[in-house]
């Protein structure tokens, strides 16, 4: 059963509400990237959990890129080795007082997206713990998506 | 220069007990070049009848800082000169006296010793600055229009707990506005239906939904009620999206004590952000953004009161340096106007206050009413807030004049929809990303900004929906806060 928010999908990234962008429309936003000056780089998983900070990455960050065809290249061939994860495009900030990510978006994922289940932990009082459970991550790594 | 016993008779003469003007007592020194050092503020200072410009100045640099009515001999035992406050220069306002509707005003520059001060204390630095001074009887009117402030003393300050940088990268959300809502109506709904609105648009789209500044712990909603429905509502959103989401839960209550409990309490149950209200006061704010350093906390701060005191041009303080103070004493997130919602704010104006958020360093632009150059000393950046009157048929001009490092909060905008909750956050959401898509691909998003939205409607039921609902609504009333230094006023559209 896929998920029953808006688009059925997980909405990580900076344009999971709009149509997926196309290849075309991803290298016109690589491009504002390497006018910023950021390194763009493409990561990839099969663990969609929110709070999964460290994707796998495909490669260093290109930080020497100059024409985004160069990075359409990276995510083309990323989608051919894992065509049913998760793929997003990162731009990284060096300048002092940023020194961090500034733009992320999925450039790919899987056919369904089976989502979340929430677990709950009765405990003192009226308080509940909340658990976010990916459905996906109970089958091994590489397995999780048909 | 005179010789020794000239100076020993002219002292003696200075010190004579009675009443000499403030000028003379050393509170005016045109010739004085601010030190590094030195805290500077610029006063608009209306003067009494019959009380010249330097005068009036003086007495300000007196009344802030060492004087007192009275020419007192105890000054004899203390290096005074180094702790009066200085007035070194004052212009008249533009724009001011005859001929124009306005009495005439001037700014004075003052500075003062950086020891003047105690270290890490908004409430000492205020103590002075915005102390007696402000119902001082030679002055008419007065009102605090900048400050800046030493990068010593900012050093001692820990300024913002969390800083834009690390709060996105905890929310794992980059590249575009974060999207807010408050719930409605602020009052009256139980715990559990306010649970319901905050799921809601969570699920429809937003990242944050937050308590208004006067919810605290009524008859209709205990406190912890709230939090826990709140929780719910949180975890249910994020398993629903896969993101991460938030609830501004305000922990604003009469005493430091409860303010602790609700915190407490707000993160043993997994709350990535508490609020307080400014009408806490300024050493309680300070004191919960050493809490929420010390729990991974992000800290919001709603300006709940600022108006009494910060929107006549005439007395009282600009928001400019509310700002300054704010990200001092060290919160997240501060509401800092719209241009375009409902509440005042003049574009020009609130750039300034956006810029003094947000920036590392800010150089002197007297049209966005920064007097001063201001280097921030690496105090984390505070993510400005712009809440009121806003919807999504406004996205490009709210990302044009607002930039991408803020909380956008639609909350009639999103409540308000008339499809639902969920499509009023979706149709907010999907108008930000098509907007961001647009302008990072370089388009003239603000001329073809209905365009832009327009066309992502046509697949967007709920955003079309918005638009149709929404598309002609706009504040348009002249702001009181504005620049001195552009001719005319700037019409806040």
């Amino acid at each position: 059963m896929p998920m029953t928010n808006h688009g059925s999908r997980i909405t990580q990234g900076q344009f999971s509400f709009l149509p997926d962008l196309t290849d075309e429309q991803i290298g016109a936003q690589v491009a504002y990237a390497l006018k910023n000056g950021w390194a763009v780089s493409v990561e990839y998983t099969d663990d969609p959990h929110p709070r999964n900070t460290y994707w796998e990455m495909f490669g260093m960050p290109s930080f020497d890129l100059k024409d985004p065809a160069g990075m359409l290249q990276t995510i083309a061939e990323c989608r051919k080795v894992f065509p049913r994860h998760y793929i997003r495009v990162m731009a990284f900030d060096s300048t002092r007082g940023w020194e961090t990510p500034r733009m992320s978006f999925l450039v790919n994922r899987p056919a369904v997206e089976p989502g979340f289940r929430l677990e709950r932990q009765e405990v003192d009082g009226r308080q509940i713990r909340y658990t976010i459970h990916s459905y996906a991550t109970d089958k091994p790594e590489g397995e999780r998506y048909p | 220069m005179g010789s020794t016993t000239d100076e020993a008779r002219d002292a003696g003469d200075r010190y004579k007990a009675g009443v000499i003007p403030y000028k003379q007592m050393g509170y005016w020194d045109p010739d004085y070049e601010p030190k590094v050092t030195d805290v500077v503020a610029l006063f608009r200072i209306t003067p009494q009848a019959g009380v010249d410009a330097d005068e009036a100045s003086a007495a300000v640099a007196g009344e802030s800082s060492t004087a007192t009515w009275t020419v007192v001999w105890t000054d004899r035992l203390t290096a005074a000169d180094v702790y009066r406050a200085k007035a070194y220069r004052v212009d008249p306002v533009p724009n001011t006296g005859p001929g124009t509707p306005t009495e005439q005003q001037y700014f004075a520059y003052i500075a003062y010793d950086m020891d003047l001060f105690e270290p890490g204390s908004i409430a000492n630095l205020t103590a002075s600055i915005i102390g007696n001074v402000f119902g001082f009887k030679a002055i008419k009117a007065l009102r605090l229009e900048d400050m800046r402030m030493p990068v010593a003393y900012l050093k001692t300050f820990p300024g913002p707990a969390t800083g834009i940088v690390v709060e996105r990268e905890r929310l794992d959300k980059f590249g575009r506005p974060l999207l807010g809502a408050t719930t409605k109506p602020k009052l009256g709904l139980s715990g559990r239906n306010y649970g319901r609105v905050v799921y809601e648009a969570l699920k429809g789209g937003l990242d944050f939904v937050k308590d208004d500044e006067n919810i605290n712990s009524q008859p209709f909603m205990h406190w912890r009620d709230r939090f826990l429905y709140c929780m719910e509502a949180v975890n249910r959103a994020s398993a629903a999206t896969g993101e991460v989401k938030g609830h501004y839960l305000n922990v604003t209550a009469g005493t430091m004590e409860g303010m602790y409990e609700r915190a407490d309490f707000a993160r043993s149950l997994g709350s990535v952000i508490v609020m307080i209200d400014l009408v806490v006061g300024y050493t309680a704010i300070q004191s919960m953004s050493n809490w929420a350093r010390r729990n991974d906390m992000i800290l919001h701060l709603h300006r709940a009161g600022n108006s009494t005191y910060s929107r006549q041009k005439s007395h009282g303080m600009n928001f400019r340096v509310i700002c300054k103070w704010m990200r001092m004493a060290g919160v997240d997130h501060i509401h800092a106007g719209t241009v375009v919602g409902k509440l005042e704010g003049d574009p020009l104006m609130i750039r300034g206050f956006y810029d003094t958020l947000r920036e590392t360093h800010t150089p002197v632009r007297l049209e966005n009413g920064l007097f001063f150059e201001q280097d921030w000393a690496s105090l984390n950046k505070v993510m400005p807030v712009a809440s009121g009157g806003i919807h999504a048929g406004q996205m490009h001009q709210l990302l044009h004049y607002l930039g991408e490092d803020v909380v956008l909060q639609f909350g009639g905008g999103t409540i308000g929809h008339p499809m639902g909750i969920q499509a009023g956050a979706t149709a907010n959401r999907v108008a930000l990303e098509a907007m961001i898509q647009a302008r990072n691909e370089g388009r003239d998003y603000l001329r073809e900004g209905p365009e832009i939205l327009e066309r992502a409607a046509r697949w967007c039921a709920p955003l079309k929906a918005a638009l149709d609902t929404w598309r002609d609504v706009s504040f348009n009333y002249e702001s009181t806060d504005t620049a001195d230094y552009v001719p005319t006023a700037t019409p806040s559209v």
